[in-house]
């Protein structure tokens, strides 16, 4: 097990250490890691700043934007609004953590529909879908417009058509 | 482009050898630079080196993007002229962003500004040179190979192949190439008919980086021993600290040091930064952020403590009613006159509000000031003024100061300006450490360079057949320039209204009069600038002459439009406005919105068309009001921006605008009262969001052989009276006022 407080720059996070209550402990991306610092800090700056994985975004302090969308146990919560205290034995993935080997299909679909512009909302995006997804096999029109990640540079079609081939590209996969 | 300008650019066409035999091809005074940026894409033997085509050993073709990505799609486009000259394959090449090098720039006398929006207009000929440079001696290097003419040559997809049906990669022909020297003309570019690569949809060059998180915004950058800087920012413009205290700040964890920063003097250029401030500097984000919370501050108000939107709204309503004084832009025959003649004279006022920027991403910066340099990591667009800021407020020579352009979360106008970057040097000569420069969403939002606030007052003169034979308007706004006394000539104008903007050159007798308004905001450039600012008076009030005298709203502006031709047009995308161009894309809007058909569902279409920045733009909505709340049902784009060099590209930035302009003219605007910005997070400045967005937004790009024009400006003016419009045909409610769904809610 690791403990990521202030690890040194070169080591994000690596760092491992001993006596920690095992209770305490969470995962990021399959790993685990404890967090001896403030309790308060909110989980999203644990990942950019402590961790280095700068792939979830910040956007506002409110939870208003969705850029800071990561998955806790499965489902998509804002990073923002999650103290590190209440993460104990829950288990976190961020955009980088989706990918093992090959793409994650929405991320393929992403891709394939040439969805990002400036691209800075587009991790929240993701994980976001990947969340709703998991969820439901054919997302109805609700589940698509309940979709509250806001995008300045107005994607919001082409998340859509990355939708439809995601379900498509999930379909193959598990043929 | 000038013989000299041309000149000069070819003296400074250079080229050069790497340690592992890559042929670089670069324009700069140097085509070696200091900076070592993206070496790790390139590998150890290409440090140093700066340019925009990179050809290994292995024939793997890299290709630098100058300027600097924020969402227009320069990064992927840009490069894209240049394989295309090359004549490499597409999928073979890697794209990496291209620092910004004092060394290498060409300045903005030479054509070329590394920033500016105006990528593609600008990069065309550029960067397709560089390409067609790199190609000529490849080829160059293969005839002395095979000593055989040039003429017995042709190149294909990164090899030079002989009539014989030998072949050579780039890669083994690179290092001759380099022993070369230039061609001493200029080397003749392809026959666009020849484009493979250009014209065809082609996906961002760093799409899969996006969508697996790997991309380092600005924001993403993080080094070593540096530290983050916070700043709690006087509210008040042009107000100063009072008092301070940071005792509890400075207890808490990770929390260094709390540095006061003087504001800016009265009358002070607006180049630098924008307020009074104290900056916490921490060992980390969330440390920085709890000590600007500790803070306690007052502030003195500084002049403008009595400034409102109400106010600006009754001072604006008070210039316009005058009438008089203004700055005369620009007068065509007598429209005096043709009031004394007219069988009716019309007349309507409109009011925008301030606007935020609110790019995803907000500002930041990271600087690293040292002795003997300073390094900048951010997303700016206008990065030779940047450089300046830097060297005036450190000292440092420009020579020494490297700039990294990472890709940016997004503009609309907000990284033309430098303000966070003084911001950060300031601090980070106080500190005496590098730091990281955050500005927190409350920051972004309460402390922007606004769009201006103002109000257009039109009138239109008919003649007995209905024609418009007048047009007056004056526009009373806040312009650009602020915290300086404001100038009294037409330049003060640029950024709320086109000299030669619609109808100017369409209508006989013409007043066009701008009334400058006094204000504390700060403002600055806004996507579409004047054009987004002035054309929802201009083609709303098309359509109430339209619905006045009982005619067809597309019919009316093609008689306005009248026959095709070039009029002389002054300001941006000039020097001619195609009144066929623009007839055209109204035209096939109209078609495709169906404009025609008798709608008896309580749809009701409205339709808009401007021209900026050289592109010629149409815009129409299917609208209805179903249980208080409006829906869009169908929203059509007719662009012609000329050639489109990735219509997938440009298709994002008609559909992209389209959408800012959706979300902008329906509910945002930023609100002043007692001289502080009220607007602090999303929920006060509620962009659209999936819920409200149109599912599709249909878009269609006119073909085109003409020169491309950049696409990430020009789709946004027309959208707001396109909409406002279509409301009133399914309402007949007509709103004057953005934006436009509180004035809706208030009038139904
Ligand atoms: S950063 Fe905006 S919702 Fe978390
Ligand atoms: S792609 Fe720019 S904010 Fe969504």
């Amino acid at each position: 097990m690791k403990n990521a407080e202030s690890p040194p720059p070169a080591e994000t996070g690596k760092r491992p250490a001993g006596g920690e209550d095992p209770a305490s402990a969470f995962q990021v991306n399959g790993e685990a890691f404890f967090h001896s610092g403030d309790p308060a800090m909110p989980l999203l700056w644990y990942l950019r700043d402590v961790l280095r994985l700068t792939g979830t975004k910040y956007g506002c302090d409110t939870g208003n934007c969705g850029t800071c969308t990561v998955l806790i146990d499965g489902k998509a919560r804002r990073a923002c609004q999650v103290p590190m205290a209440d993460l104990s034995g829950h288990a976190i993935t961020t955009i980088e953590g989706l990918e093992s080997n090959r793409l994650h299909p929405v991320q393929q679909a992403w891709i394939e529909q040439d969805v990002a512009q400036c691209g800075y909302c587009q991790s929240g995006q993701i994980m976001t879908v990947v969340d709703l997804l998991a969820r439901k096999r054919r997302p109805g029109k609700d589940d698509i417009a309940a979709i509250a990640n806001l995008c300045r540079c107005g994607t919001y079609p082409r998340i859509r058509s990355a939708i439809e081939r995601a379900l498509v590209l999930t379909r193959d996969s598990n043929k | 482009m000038s013989t000299r300008a041309a000149l000069s650019r070819r003296r400074f066409l250079q080229l050069g050898l790497t340690a592992s035999g890559a042929l670089l091809v670069g324009f700069g005074k140097s085509a070696f630079a200091r900076t070592t940026t993206q070496i790790e894409l390139i590998g150890e033997d290409l440090v140093k080196l700066t340019g925009y085509v990179m050809i290994e050993r292995d024939n793997g073709i890299v290709i630098g993007a100058p300027g600097c990505e924020v969402g227009q799609g320069v990064f992927t486009a840009l490069p894209m002229l240049i394989a295309e000259e090359l004549d490499v394959d597409w999928s073979r090449v890697r794209v990496i962003q291209l620092p910004y090098d004092e060394a290498t720039d060409i300045k903005p006398a030479d054509d070329v500004m590394h920033g500016n929006f105006n990528g593609i207009s600008e990069g065309w000929k550029l960067m397709r040179e560089a390409g067609a440079t790199a190609r000529w001696l490849l080829l160059q290097a293969a005839a002395n190979a095979w000593a055989t003419p040039v003429t017995n040559l042709h190149t294909e997809a990164g090899h030079v192949v002989h009539a014989d049906g030998r072949k050579l990669s780039y890669g083994a022909l690179a290092r001759m190439a380099a022993a070369l020297s230039l061609p001493t003309d200029p080397v003749a570019l392809k026959d666009p008919r020849d484009f493979q690569l250009i014209g065809k949809p082609t996906r961002t060059a760093d799409a899969r980086a996006i969508a697996t998180g790997q991309v380092r915004y600005g924001i993403d950058e993080y080094m070593s021993q540096v530290l983050v800087a916070v700043m709690l920012r006087c509210p008040h413009p042009g107000g100063s600290l009072e008092s301070l205290d940071d005792k509890e700040a400075r207890a808490i964890k990770g929390v260094v040091d709390v540095i006061r920063i003087e504001g800016p003097q009265p009358g002070e250029a607006s180049a630098g930064i924008l307020a009074a401030g104290v900056a916490v500097v921490a060992e980390n984000t969330w440390a920085a952020i709890q000590g600007r919370r500790a803070l306690k501050a007052t502030w003195k108000p500084g002049p403008w403590q009595e400034e409102s939107s109400s106010r600006l709204t009754a001072s604006a309503n008070a210039l316009l009613d005058a009438a008089k004084d203004g700055i005369v832009l620009r007068k065509d025959g007598d429209f005096a006159g043709s009031r004394k003649r007219a069988r009716l004279t019309l007349n309507a006022r409109y009011e925008l509000p301030f606007l935020a920027h609110a790019t995803m991403e907000p500002p930041n910066a990271l600087i690293d000031l040292r002795n003997d340099g300073a390094l900048l990591v951010a997303s700016v667009q206008d990065a030779p003024a940047a450089a300046r800021m830097i060297n005036a407020l450190s000292g440092l020579a420009l020579e020494t100061i490297e700039l990294r352009l990472p890709r940016g979360g997004g503009s609309f106008g907000r990284r033309l300006h430098n303000d966070f970057v003084a911001e950060a040097v300031l601090i980070a000569k106080l500190a005496g450490k590098p730091v990281k420069l955050m500005w927190m969403r409350e920051d972004d939002l309460a402390h922007d360079l606004y769009r201006p606030f103002g109000m257009h007052e039109l009138s239109a003169t008919l003649d007995r057949r209905n024609r418009v034979a007048g047009w007056s308007h004056h526009c009373a706004a806040t312009p650009l320039e602020w915290r300086t006394p404001v100038k009294q000539d037409a330049s003060t104008a640029s950024g709320c209204v086109e000299t030669d903007g619609f109808p100017a050159g369409l209508v006989d007798n013409l007043d066009r009069i701008f009334h400058p308004l006094d204000s504390g905001m700060p403002r600055g450039a806004w996507r579409g600038q004047q054009h987004t600012f002035s054309a929802f008076a201009e083609q709303c009030f098309v359509d109430e002459i339209a619905a006045q005298t009982r005619r067809d709203a597309v019919d009316l502006r093609l008689e306005m439009l009248g026959a095709s031709r070039e009029i002389p047009y002054r300001g941006t995308g000039g020097p001619v406005f195609d009144s066929g161009r623009l007839a055209n894309a109204l035209k096939k809007c109209a078609e495709l919105i169906r404009w025609k058909e008798k709608r008896s569902n309580g749809h009701g279409v409205g339709i808009a068309c401007n021209f900026s920045f050289g592109a010629h733009v149409a815009h129409a909505f299917e609208v209805s009001m179903e249980d208080e709340r409006l829906r869009i049902h169908r929203a059509v784009c007719v662009a012609d921006v000329g050639r489109a060099v990735n219509p997938l590209g440009v298709e994002a930035q008609l559909m992209g605008a389209t959408i800012d302009g959706i979300s902008t003219a329906l509910r945002l605007q930023v609100t002043v009262r007692g001289g502080q910005v009220q607007q602090k997070d999303f929920s006060d400045y509620p962009l659209l969001a999936m819920a409200d967005a149109p599912d599709k937004i249909e878009v269609h790009i006119i073909e085109s052989s003409l020169d491309p024009i950049d696409a990430y400006e020009v789709a946004i003016p027309s959208v707001a009276p396109a909409l406002a419009n279509a409301i009133y045909a399914a309402t007949t409610v007509r709103i004057r006022k953005l934006p436009l769904l509180p004035e809706l809610m208030r009038m139904l």
